[in-house]
């Protein structure tokens, strides 16, 4: 107890939305990351990049709660609680012939208001308009889900993730599987949002894309690395991955 | 016709089979979107035969109401698939194969070493494809399956927003801190009630039909999820009033007659669905 409030303190004394404290990833007896340590403030824009396998999306469930970790702490500042976070998880088979509205699953992200209410409430689908309108996917209200191109389903989901959150996205390969244009449309946008003051930890395999975006670079698996981008590409490590990328283009 | 059918109508027992048809028609169907994307429509299948041996046990012990044994049983056994679907230690639906298959077993084992009636493949064959039990219900069956029905569409309607949720996407429904295990137990729950009170309507083998033919129709044509809920309940009760109608007048097996009727449907909304397209 002591040892929490004691962090609980040095958490506010700091204002970090989120830190890692000797994190250690995986699952069983495989350990995926061991000793993580990161600090993520109000704002960031932090990517996180390693190949497959290398304990990414563990690492997402973990700071989600969908999984305990091995080992060390996840610590949750400057009021985000994990809960308020919004998560844009890759997609599901069960989504590619789901018969739902766009609007039916952007008011899906306001789910946290139902554990008070038996409906969503009228405040709930305001926020579901207004994050429809953010990401400019207003007209396309009552279209079928399944029916939409690969770029606007990924905002209807990011619209969604949005309704349940104001403080931090967490965002799972959220340009995997689009053509090159609609790319570059979906960094800008998450940009726009980070410049909104959300704060944005995003999952990607595309390195150069990563530290042309972020501020922030955690890299794991195999090397690990966790800095500002300069720092990142200043070091041995980010040399090593930004010539192994581009050897691979 | 229409002087046969106005006869028929004066007899209680075929108002309550129309009565209890049109109950059980709108909840078998409420679910049907859920059951078919969360791939759980084998759980619906599984669960149908579970029903048919608890029946055969209830037959058996001599309980005037086997409902009080079947329904225990099969919610019993709709939480343990939910359960081993998720843990999967055997997989999910080998799990489902085993349990329904070997109920099935038990269930036509114990009709036919304890007889309760001198015809017993006709026992058997009643309970599987529902032959006429439907116009063979009594009062207090007719209660009890009327009850059940609105606590299952008063249920739904309660979780409406959470189950569209939780089969949209579960993972995204954990992540902002939903119970989603309670909603999938819910939807088990719901899912077991239907099933054994559909299969006083069409048995235990068509049951599932019952279940997945008007959401499966309705998905061809509707494109939200509200739309297709609300057509595959309107589709589900038409087809079973057709069905039961038919089956009065021409003396159909009244399970068999329905489920025809849901194909029918479910092929007019396909080519519904085709034309549109173009």
């Amino acid at each position: 107890m002591r040892r929490f409030l004691l962090a609980r303190l040095r958490l506010e004394e700091t204002m970090s939305q989120l830190i890692c404290k000797d994190l250690k990833l995986g699952y069983e007896d495989i350990v995926l990351v061991e000793k993580m340590n990161i600090e993520v403030k109000k704002g960031d824009y932090l990517c996180i990049v390693g190949e497959n396998g290398a304990g990414k999306s563990t690492l997402m469930r973990t700071l989600l709660r969908l999984q305990k970790p091995l080992g060390g702490e996840v610590l949750y500042g400057d009021g985000l609680s994990p809960k308020r976070i919004g998560y844009l998880p890759q997609q599901t088979v069960v989504q590619k012939d789901f018969p739902a509205s766009v609007r039916e699953v952007v008011l899906s992200g306001c789910q946290t208001s139902l554990g008070k209410h038996l409906f969503y409430t009228k405040e709930d689908k305001d926020l579901c308009r207004k994050n429809m309108e953010r990401l400019g996917i207003e007209s396309l209200a009552g279209h079928c889900y399944r029916e939409l191109s690969g770029g606007q389903q990924q905002r209807v989901l990011l619209a969604r993730a949005l309704c349940a959150t104001e403080d931090m996205l967490l965002l799972d390969e959220p340009v995997s599987g689009l053509d090159p244009m609609v790319t570059i449309e979906m960094y800008d946008l998450i940009r726009k949002i980070n410049k909104s003051g959300i704060t944005i930890l995003m999952i990607s395999h595309d390195i150069h894309s990563a530290v042309r975006y972020a501020d922030h670079i955690l890299h794991i698996g195999g090397d690990y690395f966790f800095g500002t981008t300069e720092q990142y590409l200043a070091s041995p490590v980010g040399a090593k991955y930004l010539e192994g990328a581009s050897e691979n283009d | 016709m229409i002087d046969k059918l106005v006869f028929y109508l004066s007899y209680p027992f075929v108002r309550y089979a129309f009565l209890v048809g049109v109950m059980i028609a709108l909840c078998s169907s409420l679910l049907g979107v859920t059951l078919v994307l969360k791939r759980f429509s084998y759980i619906g299948d599984g669960l149908s035969h579970v029903a048919f041996g608890a029946m055969a046990i209830a037959a058996v012990i001599g309980l005037t109401d086997e409902m009080v044994l079947t329904l225990p049983i099969t919610i019993f056994s709709a939480v343990l698939l939910l359960w081993t679907g998720q843990n999967a230690k055997i997989k999910g639906d080998a799990a489902i194969a085993m349990i329904s298959v070997g109920a099935l077993a038990i269930g036509y084992l114990l009709m036919n070493l304890f007889p309760t009636s001198s015809n017993v493949s006709g026992d058997v064959c009643t309970t599987l494809f529902g032959s006429a039990s439907i116009l063979t219900l009594k009062q207090s069956e007719v209660i009890l399956c009327t009850v059940l029905s609105v606590l299952v569409i008063a249920l739904f309607i309660a979780f409406y927003d959470r189950i569209f949720a939780v089969t949209f996407d579960e993972n995204f429904a954990r992540a902002v801190g939903a119970p989603v295990n309670v909603y999938n137990l819910i939807i088990a729950v719901i899912i077991a009630v239907i099933i054994v009170v559909a299969m006083k309507l069409v048995g235990s083998l068509l049951v599932s039909a019952l279940v997945i033919f008007p959401a499966l129709s309705a998905m061809r044509i509707f494109k939200s999820f509200r739309s297709v809920t609300v057509c595959s309940a309107v589709l589900s009760v038409v087809c079973t009033l057709t069905g039961i109608l038919l089956s009065i007048l021409f003396g159909t097996p009244v399970g068999a007659s329905i489920v025809a009727i849901d194909l029918v449907a479910f092929i007019i909304c396909v080519i519904i669905g085709r034309v549109r397209l173009k």
